[in-house]
């Protein structure tokens, strides 16, 4: 058990939190001195107890909330957040919802019609365009909330327990095509979960952090290759795996 | 981004889970629980009130034919006489129609100017709590000030004619379009906010492609307040300004002083009617704008 996480050396973080703190204006210490750091092209996950200040993690690093103290690097040109909520807007259809961001960022219409089709076909939504949030199930706007942030091509994600509200066999298949993404596009990955299993399944190091106030308190290395077969959950390694980050999870 | 269309294409777990159900859109279903479904709907929404409607009536003749007494009738004549004097004789009816028209003009006209002002006013205030501040209480103001009070002034700016009348409509009809465009304004969902937030959009953009957007189901229930207002406000602004071409009010006051009961009667109807048609419009073109994407939680 490492008390702080470093990336492999000789790289660049694409994320990089130094000593990070986190005090709200009612006193609460959401984070106090969190170090963690995510390499270009790696896939972290952050699991913990609820109120461990997990989410404010994200909420920094997008610049939503400021750190009291401490020191924020983002190495990006693009970053894209994934809510708890699809946070899809109800009035838009699919199509002109999964083009949003690239509208409010002002990308050329050409361009953004390219990448809005190739993103619905990328989260298996195609024939689905014309389709109304109200219309979808809870996991296909989360599809859509996915191609969504698809079309800007971050190369840092940010995740905030975005399938926290599925159901498990829903999250489970939207686990295997987070994946297919991944290897696709390379992004550096945070994503944020309260489920074991789904953090051994995506990523290659799971942190475990303390409750409030929050710091990483446990680092466990998952040496599975990507691509990862959806089968690899029930072998014995990935059981002994979950194994770990839970009892991580209890002495915190 | 390297997204390939082939592979994906191509990856074996593309499209809906067998757990992920598509909603049916609305309307759709089972052809017998539809024709059930819409039974229902006849009846709640049609005889139901119409069951309201004949007790309203029947009360009307009880007091009408009972509680008075044939020289008190002119009060409230019977229902009938109302029908037969009121509408089913041209000349009279003739009247009454005509001073309908000027008072649909008066109150359109002021239900147009309240949506824009009160719009306005809404987007105003809900660009910076100060502004809120300072101005919401005079518009909660402007709703409670007798408008018997504001004749000697309006009369003097305005003259006696169609400007003020039109002037009180929209004091009448502004506030809940104000109130209710600004609630919808600041209900926006915390998250899409920030997912605005997070893209760095303008003040405008925001407004224009989140803000309005959302508020647009609010704003069209306090269209439909303000729209009943509206008609109450043409009536009453005839009522205090007489000049000029004679509206529902102006009638109502002539009638009334004159013991006319069945012309009063029946001009109290029209004037009902205008209302009712006015609201029903705007619950119409509610449903047309919003009701694709808003559904009203029912209990």
């Amino acid at each position: 058990m490492t008390m702080t996480t470093e990336p492999p050396p000789s790289t660049t973080a694409a994320l990089r939190f130094s000593g990070v703190s986190k005090k709200f204006k009612d006193g609460t210490v959401a984070l106090t001195g969190a170090d963690l750091a995510v390499a270009p092209g790696e896939f972290v996950t952050v699991v913990g107890p609820s109120g461990c200040g997990k989410s404010t993690l994200l909420r920094i690093a997008s610049g939503l909330d400021k750190a009291s103290d401490g020191e924020v690097a983002v190495h990006s040109k693009s970053v894209g957040y994934v809510f708890q909520d699809a946070t899809l807007l109800p009035w838009r259809t699919v199509r002109d919802n999964v083009g949003l961001l690239a509208e409010l960022e002002h990308m050329d219409k050409k361009e953004r019609e390219r990448r809005v089709r190739d993103a619905i076909d990328l989260v298996g939504l195609t024939g689905f365009e014309k389709h109304l949030p109200m219309e979808l199930s809870g996991g296909m706007r989360m599809r859509v909330s996915l191609a969504r942030s698809m079309v800007l091509a971050p190369d840092v994600f940010l995740f905030d327990e975005p399938f926290g509200a599925l159901d498990e066999i829903t999250r489970e298949r939207l686990n295997d095509e987070l994946l297919r993404m991944f290897i696709q596009s390379r992004f550096a990955a945070l994503f944020i979960t309260h489920s074991v299993q789904e953090a051994v399944f995506l990523s290659g190091r799971v942190l475990v952090m303390s409750g409030r106030p929050g710091r990483v308190k446990a680092e466990v290395t998952v040496p599975f290759d990507y691509p990862r077969a959806p089968e690899i959950r029930y072998s014995a390694e990935f059981a002994a795996l979950c194994g770990e980050v839970s009892q991580y999870l209890r002495d915190v | 981004m390297t997204v390939d269309v082939d592979s994906a294409a191509a990856a074996p777990a593309v499209g809906p889970a067998p757990g992920e159900v598509v909603a049916p859109p609305t309307g759709a279903g089972v052809p017998g629980g539809r024709w059930a479904r819409s039974r229902g709907a006849l009846l709640n929404k049609f005889l139901l009130p119409f069951c309201v409607f004949a007790l309203f009536v029947g009360g009307w003749y009880l007091v009408s034919g009972f509680a008075l007494t044939r020289q008190q009738r002119f009060m409230l004549p019977l229902p009938h006489d109302v029908i037969r004097v009121g509408i089913l004789d041209w000349s009279n009816f003739k009247v009454i129609l005509e001073a309908l028209r000027y008072t649909v003009i008066v109150t359109f006209v002021g239900l147009a100017i309240s949506m824009v002002l009160g719009v306005l006013a809404a987007v105003l205030m809900s660009q910076a709590q100060w502004i809120e501040s300072s101005l919401y209480p005079w518009a909660v103001v402007l709703q409670t000030v007798p408008i018997l009070a504001l004749t000697p002034v309006l009369s003097f700016f305005f003259g006696f004619a169609l400007t003020s009348r039109t002037i009180v409509c929209v004091i009448i009809a502004f506030f809940p379009i104000v109130s209710n465009t600004l609630f919808g304004l600041q209900s926006v969902d915390r998250g899409m906010h920030e997912l605005f937030t997070l893209h760095h959009t303008s003040r405008f953009t925001r407004l224009w492609k989140l803000q309005l957007p959302a508020a647009l189901p609010a704003m069209f229930s306090g269209f439909r307040v303000a729209a009943g207002l509206s008609v109450i406000g043409a009536i009453v602004g005839e009522f205090f300004f007489k000049q000029g071409n004679a509206g529902l009010g102006t009638s109502l006051s002539v009638y009334s002083s004159r013991l006319e009961g069945e012309r009063l009667w029946a001009t109290t109807l029209v004037a009902s009617l205008l209302g009712i048609a006015v609201f029903v419009f705007f619950g119409w073109l509610s449903r047309r704008v919003v009701g694709r994407w808003y559904q009203p939680k029912r209990g």
